[in-house]
């Protein structure tokens, strides 16, 4: 590449910062001009904790990746062509940013998007990039364009912009200026009245721009494929003052037209915020009018006002045309790049299936939703947890009493002791060493037919027994004889009919006080009549209590006989029993892990060692 | 977009020079007597006094601390006093109204030193251009400093000099007993330059008295605001930071408040100021860079002096915020009518958008539009749009369609039409 390009169709850059959007920005163009290698080599993520990672983008409609390197260092050693940085850093890390890419022997451009950089900071990256060859773009800018060839990161906008401005191939027109909101403007402006651009480059607006607006004029100069110049200078410092000298001592010679912006300063109150931060007048010869008359008095074509800058723009051109100056253009359709699926969404041009039906809860509005009510609701209204299984489980509002006795079974059911397999299954695993959540789960795997199954098993036996109409006797016989197990729910280690379970007692005293109807509940203690006349300890238990009276709640509440099925056959019962006893096992996970206790090894004396 | 370069009070630039400096120039002993007095202060006199305890053994100076200069001549210096005679001073000059050039404003600060005797008075300067920082100095300070500016020595500093090896002797001249002072009083100073990211500060006169003390007389400066965060530990504390003053005289209207306030509550940048109440042309622009070419465009066509605002928007703002600043022109530009009966303009214009999205900050301004369409009609207003910019079909149908509805002339015209064509159209109608 010859000196005077900083880009061209081969240019790759590294960008700074993870900035998605100007990559996918800069791959579009690179598509629609029919560049042959993506622009961007490499993205820096110095936040990321992996040496290398990989971002996906587009490239027409295939994906391709795009490496993400923790570090400069090792970005510029494996993408060692790649010698433009467009840094992204934050005002507070360009400075060091830029000065690694300027130190490095890789980069030669360095472009400074960011905003605000203390000018002490911008005045040391000019010191070495002068003292190293190497050039900067920035600070406080866009970036710029080779049309057709390379565009750094956001420059330009919109692909339609782009289209539009005709900077997917080069015109003719070299156009600088300190403005990078006014280059998509200037830009679309020359592509109307000259063949385009060929090269637009927006310096920024601040005091001590890395390279000036002369800078890239030269480079302009000395390109034979660039015809006329075009720059928008501005009020304030000293800089124009440069084209001037280069245009009287003959180092610029072709058409150059110009405009300095800030001629309304005079009218203006002193002191006025106007433009840029190096936009303001501290002599009159950094005014906009001195510096227009020096460039007219030099030979520049300079407008009386931007109103006629177009104008001047468009004479110029074509005088270079009759004389033949022009090379015509070998004009192509850009080709088109694929509508990105959200924005096609946004305008209803696509439609894509769902994978995943959920009717339950919604968390993409302002408050989440539990079944449509707001959790600012059930927050504010002090709602039950029994209020809010039903919203969850059920999807409805339930009444009083059943989030009563919801709440009822959750604290029956919250402990019943270390011995029991869930919970000191949870003891032990707490006691090697692991975590909560895998303590709990462990406790949770030994809830099954054995251990919490009764519940769930008296609900299914004495349901099947009431639908079928079977006479308690009858039940107790197809128990017996057909399933060949003892009927679940009934019987008790300790308890009997005359030392009765007191928290059946008072399961059934709030059943029998809150439930219009109980038909489960009255035909178990009709069977329960039966097997205590057997043998004393044949009582009903809590938990066929609880899953028989969880069948009477059901009977009581707005379900029809389909919805009662989907309850049963989606495990609630059990999911009462699991969301109960978690509390317990949490409570000996949170007991044993207070303590520090070591690891449980069963004694060899509780174990009996034969062949 | 802010300005990185900005003054700070004489006061605050002596506080932090002094603190500084003797941090490369050990000898500086400063005598640290500052004060300034305010109408509150003037109001609590015996509290003032048992502050700042000198004021009743010092000979005291007392001048205005508030951004200008020739004081002097403007008769607002006093010298040598005791203090009743400071008292007297302040009673009398401060709440005094002062035209300075052609503002006028309030005085409202005095900074308060003791008086220092001398015979001589030193110029020096420290500048700063893009390869250099630069110091000037003269032995003829004082306010005969710019009728002799010709006498004034400037030595460029390469940015990147290592300031201690730097060879000063040979390109100052010879100061005799005060050379072993002066030298490296210029280097400290210097260096608190750079350190502190001064962008400007000039010592104009500072003495030297009998037993080789230097004392700063009249300091100005500036900071490089952007540089806070680099200085926490001094003037950029967030939780403490240096003040910026505006101008004296320079009061921001409540319009002007209430966009500065937005300004500050968001990403985006909503810039206004008011020029001319009665101006009959007002402009709603997008983007720093354009507002600056509509505002030029507006006066090279010469109706400066019938300009309303200067002002931009860019950055995105939302629907919202561009509602209320659009409202907010709407109201002054429809206050009342032109008393000549003539039209008022409203320029809406602005350059192709990068990003802002033209359709979504326009729905704000037609929103204003309509709710105040009686109003526009009232004062005799016609309104010009030019925009271009994503989604700007849309946006500028929105236009087309609100004046249709509200009966409010409005002319639209695209990204085809030159970007301030608009205001050649409007101007030339009348």
């Amino acid at each position: 590449m010859e000196s005077y390009k900083l880009f061209d169709k081969n240019t790759q850059a590294i960008i700074y910062g993870f900035q998605t959007r100007p990559v996918q920005r800069m791959l579009d163009f690179d598509f629609v001009c029919k560049r042959k290698k993506p622009s961007v080599a490499a993205i820096i993520r110095p936040t990321q904790t992996a040496a290398i990672g990989y971002h996906k983008v587009f490239w027409s409609n295939k994906e391709i990746v795009i490496p993400i390197y923790k570090t400069l260092s090792l970005a510029t050693k494996k993408h060692p062509k790649a010698d433009v940085m467009i840094n992204f850093s934050s005002f507070r890390s360009s400075y060091p940013t830029s000065k690694e890419a300027l130190e490095s022997d890789t980069i030669r451009t360095v472009v400074i998007i960011a905003e605000g950089i203390p000018e002490r900071l911008s005045r040391d990256l000019i010191r070495i990039a002068r003292e190293r060859g190497k050039f900067i773009i920035g600070p406080a800018t866009v970036g710029g364009i080779v049309a057709g060839n390379f565009k750094i990161g956001n420059t330009a906008g919109t692909l339609e912009n782009i289209i539009l401005s005709k900077l997917y191939r080069p015109g003719s027109v070299g156009f600088v200026s300190k403005s990078g909101g006014m280059s998509n403007e200037m830009n679309f402006m020359i592509s109307q009245c000259t063949n385009g651009i060929y090269e637009g480059i927006a310096i920024g607006g601040d005091r001590y721009p890395g390279s000036r607006l002369i800078d890239h004029l030269l480079r302009y100069e000395a390109n034979p494929e660039i015809k006329i110049l075009v720059v928008l200078g501005e009020i304030g410092g000293v800089d124009e003052y440069a084209i001037v000298e280069a245009m009287k001592n003959g180092s610029i010679k072709k058409p150059l037209v110009i405009w300095v912006t800030g001629t309304a300063a005079k009218i203006l109150p002193q002191g006025l915020q106007f433009g840029h931060a190096g936009a303001m007048a501290g002599s009159e010869k950094e005014t906009a009018d001195a510096k227009n008359q020096a460039l007219r008095e030099a030979g520049a074509i300079v407008p009386d006002s931007y109103e006629d800058l177009d104008k001047k723009i468009k004479e110029t051109f074509e005088k270079l045309k009759k004389e033949r100056k022009i090379v015509p253009i070998d004009e192509f359709e850009p080709p088109k790049v694929p509508m990105d699926f959200s924005e096609a969404q946004r305008l209803g041009l696509v439609r894509k299936p769902t994978n995943v039906i959920v009717t339950i809860s919604d968390d993409r509005g302002d408050v989440p939703t539990f079944a449509g009510v707001g959790l600012d609701k059930i927050i504010r209204e002090n709602k039950s947890i029994g209020y809010v299984i039903g919203l969850l489980w059920f999807k409805r509002e339930l009444p009083e009493f059943a989030q009563q006795f919801i709440e009822i079974v959750i604290k029956l059911t919250a402990d019943h002791g270390p011995a029991v397999s869930g919970a000191h299954n949870a003891i032990i695993t707490a006691r090697a060493g692991k975590d909560l959540m895998s303590s709990l789960a462990s406790g949770i795997l030994t809830i099954g037919p054995r251990f919490g199954g009764a519940i769930s098993n008296a609900a299914k036996y004495f349901r099947e027994a009431l639908q079928k109409g079977m006479k308690p006797l009858e039940f107790m016989g197809y128990m017996k004889d057909v399933v060949k197990i003892n009927i679940p729910g009934i019987g008790h280690r300790i308890k009997s009919v005359q030392n009765p379970d007191v928290r059946v007692q008072l399961l059934k005293e709030f059943v029998f006080k809150n439930f219009e109807k109980h038909p489960h509940l009255d035909y178990a203690l009709e069977v329960e009549k039966l097997t205590t006349s057997k043998r004393n300890n044949l009582i009903l238990n809590v938990d066929g209590c609880i899953g028989i009276t969880f069948l009477d709640l059901l009977e009581n509440l707005d379900f029809t006989k389909e919805e009662i099925e989907d309850v049963i056959f989606s495990e609630a019962l059990n999911g009462l029993f699991v969301l109960g006893r978690s509390i317990g096992m949490m409570g000996h996970v949170f007991d044993q892990k207070r303590q520090r206790a070591g690891l449980y090894r069963q004694p060899w004396d509780e174990i009996l060692f034969t062949d | 977009m802010d300005m990185a370069q900005k003054n700070i009070y004489e006061y605050d630039a002596k506080k932090l020079v002094a603190s500084q400096l003797p941090n490369y120039f050990p000898e500086f002993n400063y005598h640290g007597k500052l004060a300034v007095i305010t109408p509150e202060k003037l109001a609590n006199f015996d509290r003032f006094i048992a502050e700042n305890p000198w004021l009743k053994t010092d000979k005291l100076v007392a001048k205005p601390d508030q951004l200008f200069g020739k004081r002097g001549k403007a008769n607002l210096i006093l010298l040598d006093a005791n203090l009743e005679q400071l008292k007297k001073f302040a009673e009398e000059k401060l709440d005094q109204e002062l035209k300075i050039g052609n503002v006028k404003g309030v005085l409202n600060r005095l900074l308060i030193e003791p008086y220092t005797p001398h015979e001589t008075e030193y110029y020096i300067s420290i500048t700063s251009d893009r390869y250099n920082d630069l110091i000037h100095f003269s032995f003829e300070g004082g306010i005969f400093v710019e009728e002799n500016w010709d006498k004034v020595i400037h030595i460029p500093v390469p940015f990147g000099t290592n300031i201690e090896s730097f060879d000063f002797e040979t390109k100052l001249p010879n100061l005799g007993k005060f050379n072993d002072v002066l030298i490296p009083f210029i280097k400290g100073l210097f260096q608190v330059y750079c350190a502190q990211d001064f962008a400007f500060l000039e010592i104009n006169p500072f003495a030297i008295t009998e037993d080789k003390k230097i004392v700063p007389l009249d300091l100005k400066a500036r900071l490089d605001d952007t540089a806070a965060f680099l200085h926490i530990d001094t003037w950029g504390n967030p939780n403490n930071p240096i003040e910026f003053p505006i101008g004296i005289g320079q009061k921001m209207a409540k319009e002007e408040a209430l966009i500065k306030d937005l300004d500050e509550k968001t990403g985006a940048s909503l810039k206004f100021q008011i020029l001319n109440r009665d101006g009959r042309i007002w402009t709603m622009v997008a983007g720093g860079g354009a507002s600056v070419v509509y505002t030029d465009t507006i006066v090279d066509l010469g109706y400066g002096d019938e300009l309303g605002n200067y002002g931009e928007y860019s950055g995105n703002p939302s629907r919202e915020h561009t509602e209320i600043y659009a409202q907010n022109i709407i109201d002054l530009i429809s206050t009342s009518p032109d008393p000549q009966g003539r039209e008022k303009y409203l320029i809406i214009g602005g350059g192709i958008a990068n990003f802002t999205d033209v359709k979504a900050t326009f729905t704000g301004i037609v929103s204003a539009i309509r709710k105040s369409a009686d109003k526009l009609k009232n004062a005799n207003v016609k309104i010009f749009v030019r925009r271009g910019g994503p989604n700007e079909k849309q946006g500028l149908e929105l236009m087309k369609q609100v004046g249709k509805e509200t009966g409010v002339p409005i002319e639209v015209y695209d990204r085809y039409t030159h970007m301030t064509r608009v205001v050649s159209i409007a101007l030339n109608e009348n």
